[in-house]
């Protein structure tokens, strides 16, 4: 009998330990978390395995590799204002809220069926996810991601709603996105989180794929797939409605087939010029911020995918679509001449510059690896492991409006 | 669809034949078709197939497509949509190859 109350005791004290032990354990595993700034750490998403890695872009290396984070392709991310977490937006309508100071996932919810990014409100209190299907914007606490406003899109057919597009902040505690299938555009105001105001802008053109905010958050600008030209809408006077730029551009030109949609996220700014991907065409264009007039076309490569200003305005980046897409061209903003065609290899998807421009950061698919360009001497000074790259978002984001 | 179907069945008139009897795709071949279906269709369909911009391309949406028809819209694409044709990176026997592994269904 004491035998038998022995054992048991063994047993108790035995399971005991091994939950103090594991105890321990969870609690050596977040005593690592790093105490330091964030300011120069970055993540890139690595898709096919559903990972990320944390990167320091001062001393060039991994931090942490965060797994589990579901589909990721087309993944993008935005940064709370203190810029420790990453808002990661998968493909499978995932949310993840990733420490990166701790290299681990806090929070992860699937909302949706199918994602295509979201955004962080100017007050960094909500995060707004813009879904495929079932299409609309969900809207979430950023503390703890509990959903505050479900708004669905406008339905197309008697059981579908609109894919949304091109989501992005706007100040005054706003979001702005547009609506593929039924070619809207929406303000939504959440300065009351509880009852989100919409205002609607309908036939704003063909096809709308995507969009962008110009980085002092006035123009929202909706890329048309379906005809030329693009949305504008001046969210200084939203009451004018929206009205179509460049809509002369390659009017009865035949366009190439598009192998890869332009990203309209990186548009480019530099000065008063906007420099931006054409689609269908192996352009660049520079554009006059306020009158919307070409003021010229440069020859590229390829189509453009992601056109991006280093942080100074001095140089454009542009990187291109299948089949161009192991080519990178660097443009001199003052001569509009290529300076460099740089070929980090098969499937360069996505840059990122450090915060002031001193360095690029690409991620290059075929070659699993990610490459540092130093953008004075545009050489390649360093190279990092990562499983298929795509997008590379470095905490610097958190202090701008529409990344 | 409908204002495609006529461009689709003009096109399938024209089709050589025997393209699906022909020698068979070689393995290494089909590695870079499955990378492609993976990374650059999966920029638009998602890298597992399940949708995004582009629809879905499991097989249930397949069930009432002949392999030739799917082989065919993947080499000229849909016009009016922004799905490309992609005949210059793969041959008729190529696509039929994938389509037919699409109807089976594929998961890259």
């Amino acid at each position: 009998m004491n035998r038998v109350v022995n054992g048991v005791v063994n047993e108790v004290a035995y399971r005991m330990i091994t939950l103090t032990c594991l105890l321990l354990l969870s609690l050596t595993v977040n005593a690592e978390c790093l105490v330091r700034g964030t300011g120069d750490l970055g993540i890139v998403v690595e898709r096919a395995a559903g990972s990320l890695k944390v990167l320091d872009t001062t001393a060039h290396k991994v931090l942490f590799r965060v797994e589990g984070l579901g589909d990721l392709s087309h993944a993008s991310a935005v940064y709370s204002r203190d810029g420790r977490y990453a808002y990661l937006f998968g493909r499978d309508g995932g949310l993840t809220k990733v420490d990166i100071l701790c290299g681990n996932i806090v929070q992860r919810l699937v909302q949706g069926g199918n994602s295509i990014g979201g955004a962080i409100s100017q007050d960094g209190k909500l995060v707004a996810v813009s879904n495929y299907d079932p299409g609309g914007v969900k809207i979430f606490r950023a503390d703890d991601l509990s959903l505050v406003s479900d708004i669905p899109a406008t339905p197309f057919t008697e059981d579908r709603r609109s894919k949304t597009v091109g989501l992005v902040d706007a100040p005054g505690n706003r979001f702005a996105v547009s609506l593929y299938d039924t070619e809207e555009s929406w303000i939504i105001d959440m300065n009351d989180p509880a009852n989100p105001e919409i205002q609607r802008f309908t036939d704003i053109g063909r096809l709308p794929y995507d969009a962008l905010i110009t980085p002092d958050g006035r123009y929202y600008i909706t890329g048309l797939f379906g005809q030329d030209g693009l949305s504008l809408l001046d969210l200084w006077h939203p009451e004018k409605g929206p009205r179509t730029i460049l809509e002369n551009y390659g009017k009865g030109q035949e366009k190439l087939p598009v192998y890869k949609m332009p990203h309209l996220e990186g548009w480019a700014i530099a000065g008063n010029r906007a420099f931006l991907p054409a689609v269908g065409r192996h352009e660049v264009l520079v554009v006059r911020q306020g009158t919307w007039k070409i003021l010229d076309q440069i020859p590229v490569h390829g189509q453009p995918v992601f056109v991006m200003a280093r942080p100074d305005g001095r140089q454009i980046w542009v990187n291109f679509a299948f089949p161009n897409n192991d080519t990178i061209q660097v443009i001199d903003t003052e001569t509009l001449e290529i300076t460099k065609t740089l070929k980090p290899g098969g499937g360069t998807l996505h840059m990122e510059f450090t915060p002031r421009g001193e360095e690029v950061w690409i991620s290059v698919r075929d070659k699993d690896e990610v490459q540092v360009y130093d953008t004075q001497n545009l050489e390649l000074i360093h190279r990092l492991p990562a499983d298929k790259p795509s997008g590379i978002f470095f905490s610097a984001r958190a202090h701008h409006t529409g990344l | 669809m409908t204002r495609i179907l006529p461009s689709l069945l003009a096109a399938l008139m024209c089709w050589t034949t025997n393209a699906a009897s022909e020698a068979p795709i070689p393995p290494q071949r089909q590695a870079e078709i499955i990378y492609l279906l993976k990374h650059d269709c999966g920029s638009c369909h998602g890298m597992r197939l399940e949708g995004g911009l582009g629809p879905a391309l499991t097989p249930d949406r397949f069930q009432l497509w002949s392999t030739q028809v799917l082989a065919l819209t993947i080499l000229t694409g849909r016009p009016g949509t922004p799905m490309p044709p992609w005949r210059p990176f793969l041959s008729e026997r190529e696509a039929l190859w994938l389509a037919g592994q699409l109807k089976q269904g594929i998961r890259p």
